[in-house]
């Protein structure tokens, strides 16, 4: 399940932009290869990161793994109800289960992210 | 089973204390006592006993069958050794004397077994000098790479690297990320051992040491050892032995006279003290002979006229990464398997050692995928990507072994083998052990092509069926409060 | 050899049914690589070397009447201790890898850290650390990554051997340790104050601590908050059978070494460090943690839980490089905390402070003893200060069969005369009576 409107990364994040602003989370791909999401550690907001920094992790119950930011720019918004309920991941990686909100500091910056297609490829 | 607070009763008492014979209670300020008694569960010595006994018989040790756990040796454990460690000489030795004035003479016996137990390791690993500091290999390993920095920094060398295969324990990048240094993973080949152009491709002037297991985690001794050893020397570097596999070539190749700098022993592997549910361990380290000055504070030596002192004037050390001098227990238990061992012994190990793991690779590889097939040392490495084919795993045939009486081998490590089964069978075990465990595995291997589906239900024969890990990540119940 | 079972006759048969030679074995190992066998002795006999090591031991003096503590305590160890602990599945199992085999283990290890949370009226614990010593610096490098900060004071209250190894852990880190001096034999507030910032990760302090003095840390609870510190205490749990815990006075961090719960003295180890915290922490805590799920008939059962905290899964990103726990020490003491339970363990500790404190009335009773930090409480372990230099006096006692106590100028240079003094339920009135005597001759 690959979604047409979003952006990727190599790493299987996808960024959906609304303006300035991107959501961030894990591809349907990444949920399935970590297994049943146990914890979402997510980033504070106002954390600054560049394009392609460890923002977060996620840990399964047998793996941990790092969350990175697709582009740079300041965390806004975290996704508290993952924390509640991090089968969401699992259940909605694309909706329910997103991750982090950033605020894009350079836009031009999504051009270096992978099409759906070229995600599809990578798999 | 209940848990023992479920059983408490109000009242009860499991051990009774002695009469003060003193007529006096102590005076403390009231806001400084606890408010509350600790709720600690009520229970007669009877309670207690049962409580325990029960609890161990939903174990399973090497004294319970066959345990051939990958990389973990799990080995006999000779009784006699408890009863040794249980000598009040050594029980009721308290680890402060040697600090007293003229305190060393008081101890004379334990710090005799150290350095005896110092000089036989020097031999059997071919370095200058052992710590028996280190409580675990883990410990070890900091220690060691705490000893690489030190080194580096004496020589003034500005190094922030140290490689790693990917075959590694998950246990040297962590040490290594402790002690402050960057790691970086140097992949195997298509033989299963280090990729030499790969790792001529990633030396240079940053790079502080390598880490190496000997044979790797594979069971396979790479012949290119020494030139590794020579190329990482070229730039400075340290070799570091993890020896988590010395039981393969004990008494047979020595890692100092393959070039190794550094190198930590698990007593609880290759000298038979009991891995204990998971500790206590031991993991002395041995150096050599330029690194010695960087060994860890205290240094059992010897006076001329035979008696042993603690040395702490050690300007270069690396200082105390212990309180005492290591888990003196442990030490002292295997310091006894050596004696017991002897000359011949410790080449006998590793014989059988490998003869049991090359036994039991012959008698398995037609049933199951053996990535690397050529001799090996002390453990063999299968996949169960045939069996995968008909969805079972490596993880249901570790558990159908179990309703077969047998401990599983370690799975999924090492990673870079899909669907890893890691069997070390050790050189306790008989021939007939090893027949039973081939039997059970080769049955399984059948059932897993006829009868895929009954897997799910393994292990039946437990007192607990598969647990629910996530849920037990997802709400931790961690502790049973009041 | 009695550990190895094939004869020579069946691993010449094992060889023929794989069709290899004894040769072959070690064939991969190019020759020059290989050794000449070992220059050890000849393997001796179980009798024989239970002898050998007996011998050994006699060597050393345990037959002294101890009053040295220091951290480590002599205390009565019950039968049933060792009796239970001893039996085979327990001590010949390994890392509860496979829950369904190991049930006794991981049911022990959760009653254990139920027991220490008890204890320490904390949230949750881990499976247990090296030592008290090692569990302090596993404690600060948490406490690091919990606030994301640099700085860590320490007060020297604190077991001087505790921060020896403190410092040797972190001079790779680039972390600021601070050392403050304690006045009066307690923790030294306004120091601790004056150096704490907005990037002081942890304050770190004991109780009782190293002389013997209890202390009551909530007032630095409140202060490290109020600065987004963490405050870490370690603690000796025999005496938290009477006294307050740190749980308590707010700590968030508490560590401690555990010998005292029913493991021998050894000669310094095998020990068992204890961690506890609070529950928003668990993430961020080293070593292992047993958790209670249910298994697939919904039966409960446990597991190894959060294991992405751990090396084995995160690898240089890991908690810690911790891998064992020390198991079978954290089931003695588990045992032994059972065998106490509520009342024997207040009791306990009820008897250790009242033998403590008949000591020291007796021992002040001697002409020109006084208490070195005369306005303070203690539990079962006080300094005297003699009239003289602590070594000789200690070097005296040892010739009538005593072991006065630790002269602390090994580790504060100033305290010459200071003689740091122990008492646990094994010291009876009678060998009491006879130290003040000695003690009396010997000034």
């Amino acid at each position: 399940m690959i979604p047409e409107n979003l952006k990727y990364t190599k790493e299987h994040e996808w960024i959906r932009v609304e303006g300035d602003v991107g959501v961030v989370g894990i591809t349907d791909h990444a949920q399935e290869a970590l297994g049943d999401v146990v914890f979402v550690e997510l980033p504070s907001p106002g954390k600054k990161v560049a394009q392609g920094e460890e923002a977060c992790s996620i840990e399964s119950s047998k793996a941990a793994s790092s969350i990175y930011a697709p582009a740079g720019g300041t965390v806004k918004d975290v996704n508290e109800d993952v924390t509640a309920d991090p089968s969401l991941v699992n259940s909605d990686p694309y909706g329910k289960g997103w991750i982090y909100t950033l605020e894009l500091s350079d836009p031009a910056e999504l051009g270096n992210l992978l099409t759906p297609e070229q995600y599809k490829e990578l798999l | 089973m209940k848990l023992i607070f479920e059983k408490s009763v109000p009242g009860r008492r499991g051990l009774s204390l002695p009469d003060p014979g003193v007529n006096i209670q102590a005076e403390i300020r009231p806001d400084l006592l606890r408010e509350k008694p600790a709720q600690l569960p009520e229970l007669s010595e009877l309670d207690v006993a049962r409580h325990f006994t029960e609890l161990s018989r939903r174990n399973f040790g090497v004294d319970t069958g066959f345990y051939p756990l990958g990389s973990c040796t799990m080995k006999y454990n000779p009784k006699i050794n408890e009863r040794i460690a249980a000598l009040a000489g050594f029980a009721e030795l308290h680890p402060l004397l040697p600090q007293l004035s003229t305190g060393e003479r008081l101890v004379q016996g334990a710090l005799g077994v150290l350095h005896e137990m110092d000089l036989a390791l020097r031999e059997l690993c071919g370095m200058a000098a052992f710590t028996m500091q280190p409580l675990a290999g883990s410990h070890g390993e900091l220690t060691g790479v705490m000893m690489m920095a030190a080194y580096h920094k004496d020589r003034g060398n500005k190094k922030t690297t140290i490689l790693i295969p990917d075959s590694a324990h998950g246990t040297n990048p962590a040490s290594a990320a402790i002690a402050g240094f960057g790691v970086k993973t140097v992949p195997s080949d298509a033989n299963g051992v280090m990729d030499l152009d790969a790792l001529k491709s990633m030396l240079d002037d940053s790079i502080a040491g390598l880490m190496l297991t000997c044979p790797n985690t594979l069971g396979l001794f790479n012949p290119h050892i020494a030139e590794i050893c020579k190329l990482v020397h070229d730039v400075d570097g340290l070799m570091y032995y993890d020896g988590a596999n010395l039981n393969a070539i004990l008494g047979r190749v020595r890692p100092g006279d393959l070039g190794f700098d550094i190198v930590h022993v698990n007593l609880h592997k290759t000298f038979s003290t009991p891995h204990g549910g998971g500790g206590p361990g031991s993991g002395p380290v041995g150096v050599c002979e330029r690194l010695t000055e960087f060994l860890p504070i205290s240094v059992v030596c010897r006076n001329r006229d035979g008696s042993y002192f603690l040395d702490y004037d050690r300007p270069k050390s690396i200082g105390y990464i212990a309180p005492f001098y290591g888990n003196f227990g442990i030490v002292l238990r295997a310091y006894a398997y050596i004696l017991m061992l002897g000359r011949e012994g410790v080449l006998r190990v590793s014989e059988n050692a490998v003869l049991n793991a090359n036994y039991v690779r012959q008698k398995l590889k037609d049933v199951y995928d053996l990535p690397f097939d050529r001799v090996c040392k002390h453990e063999c490495v299968f996949s169960a990507a045939r069996q995968m084919q008909n969805g079972v795993h490596a993880i249901d045939v570790a558990k159908a072994l179990i309703d077969r009486g047998f401990h599983p081998p370690t799975v999924y490590f090492p990673l870079i083998v899909p669907e890893a089964m890691m069997i070390e069978p050790t050189e306790t075990e008989s021939t007939e052990t090893l027949d039973a465990f081939v039997a059970a595995m080769r049955e399984i291997a059948e059932v897993a092509q006829n009868d895929p589906e009954s897997f799910k239900e393994c292990p039946k024969t437990t007192p607990v069926s598969r647990l629910d890990e996530t849920r037990a990540a997802r709400q931790p119940d961690v502790a049973s409060l009041v | 050899m009695p550990f190895i079972a094939n004869t020579d006759q069946q691993r010449e048969e094992m060889l023929r049914e794989i069709g290899m030679s004894a040769a072959d074995l070690f064939a991969d190992v190019p020759a020059e690589l290989k050794c000449a066998p070992p220059n050890l002795p000849a393997g001796m006999s179980e009798q024989e070397v239970g002898a050998l090591l007996r011998a050994l031991s006699e060597r050393n003096h345990t037959h002294l009447t101890s009053f040295l503590g220091g951290g480590l305590y002599d205390h009565y160890i019950p039968a049933a201790v060792g009796e239970l602990v001893g039996r085979s599945e327990f001590y010949t199992a390994y890392t509860p890898y496979q829950p369904e085999l190991s049930q006794g283990t991981l049911q022990a290890i959760y009653e254990f850290q139920s027991c220490i949370c008890r204890l320490t009226d904390m949230e949750v614990s881990n499976a247990s650390l090296y030592d008290g010593g090692t569990a302090m610096y596993e404690a600060v490098t948490m406490a690091l990554r919990v606030t994301g900060r640099d700085r860590v004071i320490v007060d020297d209250t604190v077991s001087p051997i505790y921060r020896t190894i403190l410092r040797s852990y972190t001079s790779n880190l680039g972390i600021e340790l601070i050392e403050t001096h304690s006045t009066e034999g307690i923790a030294n507030r306004a120091e601790i104050i004056r150096h704490m910032n907005d990037s002081t990760a942890a304050v770190v302090v004991q109780t009782p601590n190293f002389f013997g003095c209890i202390e009551d840390f909530t007032d630095l609870a409140t202060i490290a908050h109020s600065r987004g510190a963490l405050l870490v205490v370690s603690c000796y749990p025999i005496a938290l059978g009477l006294i307050k815990t740190p749980g308590a006075m707010g700590a968030d961090i508490v560590t401690g070494e555990g010998q005292s719960l029913g493991l021998p003295l050894s000669f310094g180890g095998p020990y068992l460090g204890f961690m506890a915290t609070r529950m928003k922490y668990v993430r961020k805590m080293p070593g292992r943690i047993a958790g209670r799920t249910v298994d697939r008939l919904g039966r409960d059962g446990f597991v190894l839980t959060l294991q992405a905290r751990e090396q084995h899964i995160r690898r240089e990103k890991a908690t810690s490089n911790i891998c064992t726990n020390e198991g079978l020490c954290a089931l003695t003491s588990l045992v032994y905390m059972s065998l106490l339970g509520k009342t024997g363990l207040q009791k306990l500790a009820r008897l250790c402070a009242d033998k403590a404190w008949y000591a020291q009335q007796k021992l002040l009773s001697i002409p020109g003893v006084r208490l070195h930090f005369p306005r303070h409480w203690y539990f079962n372990e006080f300094v005297l200060e003699l009239p003289t230099h602590v070594d000789r006096v200690i070097r005296e006692l040892l010739h009538h069969g005593i072991s006065a106590g630790f002269p602390l100028v090994r580790y504060y240079p100033k305290m010459t005369n200071a003689l740091l003094v122990a008492v646990t339920e094994k010291r009876t009135k009678k060998e009491i009576d006879f130290f003040a005597h000695v003690l009396e001759n010997a000034l």
